[in-house]
């Protein structure tokens, strides 16, 4: 399959500080890669960079065919690039229906309009329900954000970003801060995106990664130093150093 | 409860009918105005300015409790209308109440989109240092167009037409009071449908997360900017009814000090709501009337203390503190 979005000798650099260096993936629909890195691997700038939110200082980004790199963030988000949050940012005074509705009137243009109610709107009501009840959020379609468990705000994230019909969803640790106990749910609402959306996630957590996976990205010193299955990762000599220093390779050093 | 096919039913409604709320507050505010005019048949000139004043205070409203910026130079928009409306009469010979209103909805109109284009370049403290500046850009400008403001002198020789030919505005300032709660009446029914229509819960989004809102695909700043544009307006209006109801303009319409009691009344009364507004309007021009006149000397210390002990022991204001506290109750009970 044709590639829906590619990233093309991606480099950034703060200073003499090179943070994003060459970097380089392309992904079809129905893909569902995690990026993963030790710390200050430059994961968050490679988000910021491919969203938009930092322009970049050599490189490509292409969405649909179409190259967007000198198109702002809010662009983007209208060609069907969409993230969601490593700390949830919800409104807390509005509702998960208001939320989502919000998110779908966004979509077709709507968002502007001066009169009426979303409520009284069946066509985004039917689109609304359905997204909520999915996630299992119905219940509490009219409670406020701030009266709601945090895992069930990370699923609230979840249905808000495919409210706006995504292609490429960038998932930023999706599970993060979230109780043992409502992983499990959110796993599940992983495995239930969309077939043909093209999904990439950044996280920590190594079971999810596995789980969710087919294919893994390693980011370390803003260079991808491994592309590959996730049964191969943990085998890899350089994935090995990238997270554990120079410890494992000490003899090596001259 | 029953199970519905339609799928609009599923997720059920949320509480309390908006329909029903909006009856009540028009006729809150009809009850409001009736008293008014049976209690203070005198003092109608009074009661006419704080219906001005209410709705520069909410036009306010809309651009700082809806959508979280702050700004100390609204009174911008209500003294563009002010002398729109006063120049269309004094200048141009159009004395129809009305088109003169039309005058100041546009005037509020563009100058709230000049202003918009201006202030959006900035955010937080820097951005409130430009609404200052702007006001006094205003007023610097009315000061200076002396041959069609009047300057200091203010504008005068604004003589509005009977209202639809029938109603001729009257030394007691009857007609004017009416005229008056009807633009009230229906800035407000305008503004319930704006702040619980889709762009109204937009705006909602931009005040607590802005960058939310863009990663929605949405622009904050063009949706603020058409939120200062209905924001003039309404307070272009305010700034009209000013002009038809005293026949004269002064400098004082486009000043700092207007801009600032205008955010002390919504303070006041509460930010976020259409009611709140209205009561802060209300409840500052009444003291401010009663305790000047008890009190002229120390009347300022006052105002200052009654701001002090609501800002303290009742942040959310006035309306706002009451509405919360029945909102408790009324779950308390349920």
């Amino acid at each position: 399959m044709s590639a829906v979005f590619e990233v093309a000798n991606l480099k950034r650099s703060f200073g003499g500080l090179v943070v994003t260096n060459d970097v380089s993936l392309s992904m079809a629909p129905g893909d569902r890669i995690a990026l993963i890195g030790p710390n200050g691997a430059g994961k968050t700038t490679f988000v910021n960079l491919v969203t938009g939110n930092l322009p970049p200082s050599s490189g490509e980004v292409r969405l649909g065919g179409e190259t967007v790199t000198r198109i702002d963030a809010i662009g983007r988000v209208r060609r069907g690039l969409v993230r969601s949050f490593q700390v949830t940012r919800l409104f807390q005074d509005m509702t998960p229906a208001e939320h989502v509705g919000l998110a779908v009137l966004q979509r077709d243009g709507r968002a502007g309009r001066l009169f009426g109610s979303f409520l009284n709107m069946p066509e985004v009501m039917a689109e609304v329900s359905e997204l909520l009840e999915k996630l299992g959020l119905a219940e509490l379609a009219h409670r406020k954000v701030r009266e709601i468990a945090y895992g069930q705000q990370r699923l609230l994230e979840i249905a808000v970003a495919l409210a706006l019909k995504p292609k490429v969803l960038l998932l930023d640790e999706p599970a993060a801060g979230v109780p043992q106990s409502d992983t499990g749910r959110i796993e599940q609402a992983l495995a239930d995106l969309p077939p043909d959306l093209a999904v990439l996630m950044i996280e920590h957590d190594m079971d999810l990664v596995f789980r969710f996976a087919k294919r893994v990205i390693v980011l370390a010193a803003g260079t991808i130093i491994f592309d590959g299955l996730p049964a191969d990762v943990t085998k890899d000599a350089r994935v090995r150093e990238a997270y554990l220093g120079n410890y494992a390779n000490a003899s090596h050093v001259a | 409860m029953t199970l519905a096919v339609n799928t609009q039913t599923i997720l059920g409604r949320p509480r309390g009918g908006s329909f029903r709320r909006d009856l009540m507050g028009v006729a809150v505010i009809a009850v409001f105005a009736a008293a008014g005019y049976i209690l203070f048949p005198d003092n109608l000139a009074l009661l006419t300015r704080i219906l001005s004043v209410a709705l520069l205070v909410l036009a306010l409203d809309l651009v700082t409790g809806y959508c979280g910026v702050a700004t100390l130079g609204h009174a911008a928009f209500f003294g563009s209308g002010a002398y729109a409306a006063g120049i269309l009469s004094a200048h141009y010979g159009i004395n129809d109440p009305l088109l003169m209103t039309l005058g100041g909805i546009v005037a509020g109109a563009v100058a709230g989109l000049l202003c918009a284009v201006i202030m959006l370049r900035a955010h937080g403290l820097p951005q409130l240092v430009l609404s200052i500046a702007l006001i006094y850009l205003f007023h610097e400008l009315a000061n200076k167009a002396s041959s069609w403001t009047g300057g200091s002198d203010g504008l005068s020789g604004i003589m509005p037409d009977p209202v639809f030919g029938l109603y001729e505005f009257d030394l007691f300032g009857h007609t004017a009071y009416f005229f008056g709660v009807a633009l009230l009446l229906i800035a407000f029914v305008l503004l319930r449908l704006v702040v619980r229509s889709p762009f109204g819960m937009l705006c909602r989004g931009i005040k607590e997360d802005p960058l939310r809102i863009r990663a929605m695909g949405a622009s904050p700043n063009a949706a603020l900017a058409k939120m200062y544009v209905i924001s003039g307006a309404v307070a272009g209006t305010g700034g009209a009814l000013s002009a038809i109801s005293t026949q004269v303009v002064a400098l004082d319409a486009l000043s700092f000090t207007q801009s600032a009691e205008a955010l002390v009344m919504l303070v006041l009364g509460g930010t976020g709501s259409l009611f709140g507004a209205l009561a802060g309007t209300l409840i500052f021009m009444l003291f401010e009337d009663y305790v000047s006149a008890a009190n002229p000397f120390h009347w300022l210390t006052m105002v200052g203390a009654l701001l002090i002990a609501v800002v303290l022991f009742a942040p959310k204001g006035i309306y706002g503190t009451a509405a919360a506290y029945f909102t408790r109750r009324g779950e308390a009970n349920r």
